[in-house]
């Protein structure tokens, strides 16, 4: 205490000196907003940078986890291909049939950074622009559906998560096929809410939740979630259930990014009917 | 007592002047004196280094209030009154400096005067465009500002304690 006594006597110009400029500092990044814009980019590109590497270390943590997805992922894949089914004698077809047209196109890409405790969630991508990716694509793991990209940079993407208040994606009960549409009403991140449901529809706790073919963003069939909870009518045609969101967005890394070729056919029909 | 009187009174009319006349002249956007580093230039030799910094400090931030720039004449002042001591050492004459005399242009002759000021408003003019532009790009064109309005407000300097030791 009196060695550190002792420096702060012969040291007081200097200290003092480095208080009064870090107390300028403060006083030019406060209040001319030309410094404070520069202060605070430079400031977003380390804490960038941080959120990276934060991002890369907790990745390697949870290899064993990932790696037991991916090789579960493998094996379906492995079930899927041509070798696995016999080819029949009686039937034929061609392979450039246009039946067989492909119609959505997957692209990998990793998760950097993510928010589950805000009213309006947003997830960034490492992929971007050069990598093919648009505004607009649906974004799923293999346990379902995330979000749409909202905005792309040359080499990263926004994502408007499921966890935003903003977003609403059209769904449908799997065993009956009934609309609806679902939303997060911005309390737990676990749970969703779906919407206009006809309340006579007959639908159980525990029954799965898919998207539905009518938006243009998802495939028909994304797994959202199960029901959780069935809300009780008040009074109205329509009911609220709420959904257990089949993917833990606390957890996730890795997604998949869908993009659908024949998208522009389908807005541009549907806009010409509009007209 | 009389010398504080001085001071203070020099304060007043040096912020005065700065903002009034000298904050207008903006020649070709390079040249901007900044006279009223002179209060810190005559600042006697023995005030201590705590009340060098403060009064700096309290120059500096007077002419960001009046010029809307909060902090960036503040943070030069407090760093050219951080060297002033410094500089005071390394171009010491044979002896000591005297106590109660400030450092006026004939008290140690023109040369000496002339290289004290000239270091001490490089030093102020340098960190000042360099904290106001906050960045290092195009750096070429803040150092030709340095330069131009160093030599500016150098000869403003010389020249106003000509006329002052006249009287």
């Amino acid at each position: 205490m009196k060695n550190l006594l002792q420096i702060i006597v012969r040291f007081h110009f200097t200290i003092l000196f480095l208080i009064i400029e870090l107390v300028c500092l403060l006083l030019i990044v406060n209040n001319n907003n030309y410094h404070k814009t520069v202060f605070l980019n430079s400031n977003n590109a380390i804490s960038g940078g941080i959120y990276e590497k934060v991002t890369s270390f907790s990745d390697y943590i949870r290899l064993t986890e990932i790696n037991d997805k991916l090789s579960t992922e493998n094996t379906l894949l492995h079930n899927l291909l041509a070798e696995n089914y016999k080819l029949s004698a009686d039937s034929f077809f061609y392979y450039e049939d246009s039946l067989f047209k492909q119609q959505y196109v997957y692209r990998s890409a990793k998760i950097i950074n993510n928010s589950i405790n805000k009213q309006r969630n947003y997830i960034t991508l490492d992929k971007g622009r050069n990598q093919g990716i648009k505004p607009e694509m649906g974004v799923i793991t293999s346990n379902g559906a995330i979000g749409i990209i909202k905005s792309v940079s040359d080499n990263y993407s926004t994502v408007l998560s499921l966890l935003n208040s903003r977003l609403k994606i059209s769904a449908k009960i799997k065993k009956n096929n009934h609309h609806g549409s679902l939303y997060w009403d911005g309390k737990d991140y676990r749970k969703a809410r779906l919407t206009e449901i006809p309340s006579h529809v007959d639908i159980n706790v525990g029954d799965t939740i898919i998207t539905s073919s009518y938006s243009s963003v998802f495939p028909e069939g994304v797994l959202l979630g199960t029901a959780d909870e069935i809300l009780p009518t008040t009074g109205g045609n329509f009911r609220e259930i709420i959904i257990l969101l089949s993917n833990d967005f606390n957890q996730l890394s890795y997604v998949n990014v869908i993009g659908d070729l024949l998208k522009n056919e389908r807005i541009e029909l549907e806009t010409e009917v509009e007209k | 007592m009389n010398f504080i009187v001085k001071n203070i009174i020099r304060f007043i009319i040096l912020i005065l002047l700065q903002v009034t006349v000298f904050n207008n002249i903006q020649l070709s956007g390079f040249i901007n004196p900044y006279l009223y580093v002179l209060f810190i230039l005559l600042l006697p030799f023995e005030t201590p280094p705590w009340l060098l910094l403060i009064l700096s400090f309290f120059m500096g931030l007077s002419i960001d209030i009046f010029s809307n720039t909060i902090g960036i004449h503040a943070s030069a002042c407090v760093f050219m009154g951080f060297i002033r001591p410094f500089i005071l050492n390394y171009i010491s004459v044979r002896d000591n400096y005297e106590s109660n005399i400030e450092q006026g242009l004939y008290v140690y002759g023109f040369s000496w005067f002339f290289k004290y000021a000239l270091i001490l408003i490089l030093a102020h003019h340098s960190f000042l465009f360099i904290v106001e532009v906050f960045s290092f790009q195009n750096f070429g064109d803040t150092l030709i500002r340095i330069l131009l309005s160093s030599i500016f407000t150098l000869i403003l300097v010389i020249t106003s304690q000509f006329i002052i030791s006249k009287k």
